[in-house]
């Protein structure tokens, strides 16, 4: 048919805040997307983002504690297929609260199977929770894979651009 | 930014089709709609033709019908069908543009060319007609 697409079929799974046991697999998919193994880079990062005292092993939240970091996996049994990680950030740069993705990936052998879109989603719900009504990112202009994915969930340019120069 | 006719008329001939891939449609159709010419519009259907975007139906009531893929063709691929939207990236020179102003020109203009070509590369035919939807 003129409009087979190929596209995989639906990848059950099931997201929640990463724990300690799941970033060796985290590490193998990133280093596997990037070309580079970032061990410290990344247990620090899970230091940061989930293994503060005030957090639970789940993402209910305490009542008194408002989370706004979100480093999150999809998983099937004990299998990790993905993370994402982001934040909410306040008035930076004058902007209303708003959540920011910082890192997402898939395994390779099961991309196109949703898995992204789910995990951007459930990243989305926590950013709305937590009072955000915008999410933002920020992508190596180049890295046409990624932004193909962000686009195809409607995100468009906003209204910052990012200047930099040599030091 | 300004796209040329021809891109115009192919951008709209595939959005046209690629929302409704089962749907044949005329030359003549889809013209009217945008308020194009049924001429210049047949004329770049055969260039999409050529790379298997669309296919001609032959037979009464024959047409057009979309053949491509809409989560893998971008917006760029249908472009560069007709124009260069990085004209200095891929070494166009202009009077001027070996002096150190026209290199500075050059630089700056580029920084565009590089978001334009980015914008238009990471926009599959799935993404715009979602777009178009939201509008509705
Ligand atoms: C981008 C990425 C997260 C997408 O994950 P995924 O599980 O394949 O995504 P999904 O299946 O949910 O796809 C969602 C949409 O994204 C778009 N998309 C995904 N892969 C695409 C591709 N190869 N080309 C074009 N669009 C694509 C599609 O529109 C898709 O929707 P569709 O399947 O209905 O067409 C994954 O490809 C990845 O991890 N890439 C490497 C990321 C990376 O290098 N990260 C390091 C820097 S942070």
């Amino acid at each position: 048919m003129a409009n087979s697409q190929p596209r995989q079929s639906e990848r059950k799974c099931n997201v929640r805040l990463a724990k300690a046991s799941d970033i060796p697999q985290v590490i193998a998919i990133d280093a596997e997307n990037t070309g580079l193994s970032k061990a410290e880079y990344w247990e620090d990062l899970f230091d940061r983002y989930n293994n503060r005292s005030a957090d639970m092993d789940d993402d209910t939240q305490p009542k008194s504690v408002k989370r706004y970091r979100f480093f999150l996996v999809a998983c099937d049994g004990d299998t990790v297929l993905g993370f994402i990680i982001g934040e909410v950030r306040a008035w930076e740069f004058g902007s209303p609260p708003c959540g920011w993705v910082f890192a997402i990936g898939v395994r390779n052998e099961i991309r196109q199977g949703g898995v992204g879109n789910t995990l951007l989603e459930a990243l989305n719900e926590r950013f709305r929770k937590a009072g955000a009504n915008k999410v933002r990112t920020m992508l190596a202009r180049d890295h046409t894979l990624i932004m193909s994915f962000f686009r195809s969930q409607g995100m468009m340019a906003g209204p910052f651009i990012e200047l930099e120069k040599d030091l | 930014m300004k796209l040329q006719k021809a891109t115009r008329c192919a951008l709209f001939a595939i959005m046209e089709l690629a929302a409704e891939p089962d749907r044949q449609l005329s030359a003549n159709e889809i013209a009217e709609k945008y308020g194009i010419s049924t001429n210049h519009l047949a004329k770049v259907l055969r260039s999409l033709g050529r790379v298997g975007l669309v296919e001609a139906v032959r037979g009464a009531g024959g047409g057009y019908r979309f053949s491509g893929n809409r989560r893998r063709t971008t917006l760029l691929d249908i472009i560069q069908l007709f124009e260069t939207i990085d004209p200095i990236r891929h070494g166009e020179r202009e009077d001027g543009d070996d002096t150190t102003e026209g290199k500075a020109l050059c630089q700056v203009l580029m920084e565009i060319e590089d978001t334009a070509r980015a914008t238009f590369a990471s926009i599959t035919l799935d993404t715009m007609i979602k777009l178009v939807d939201r509008g509705r």
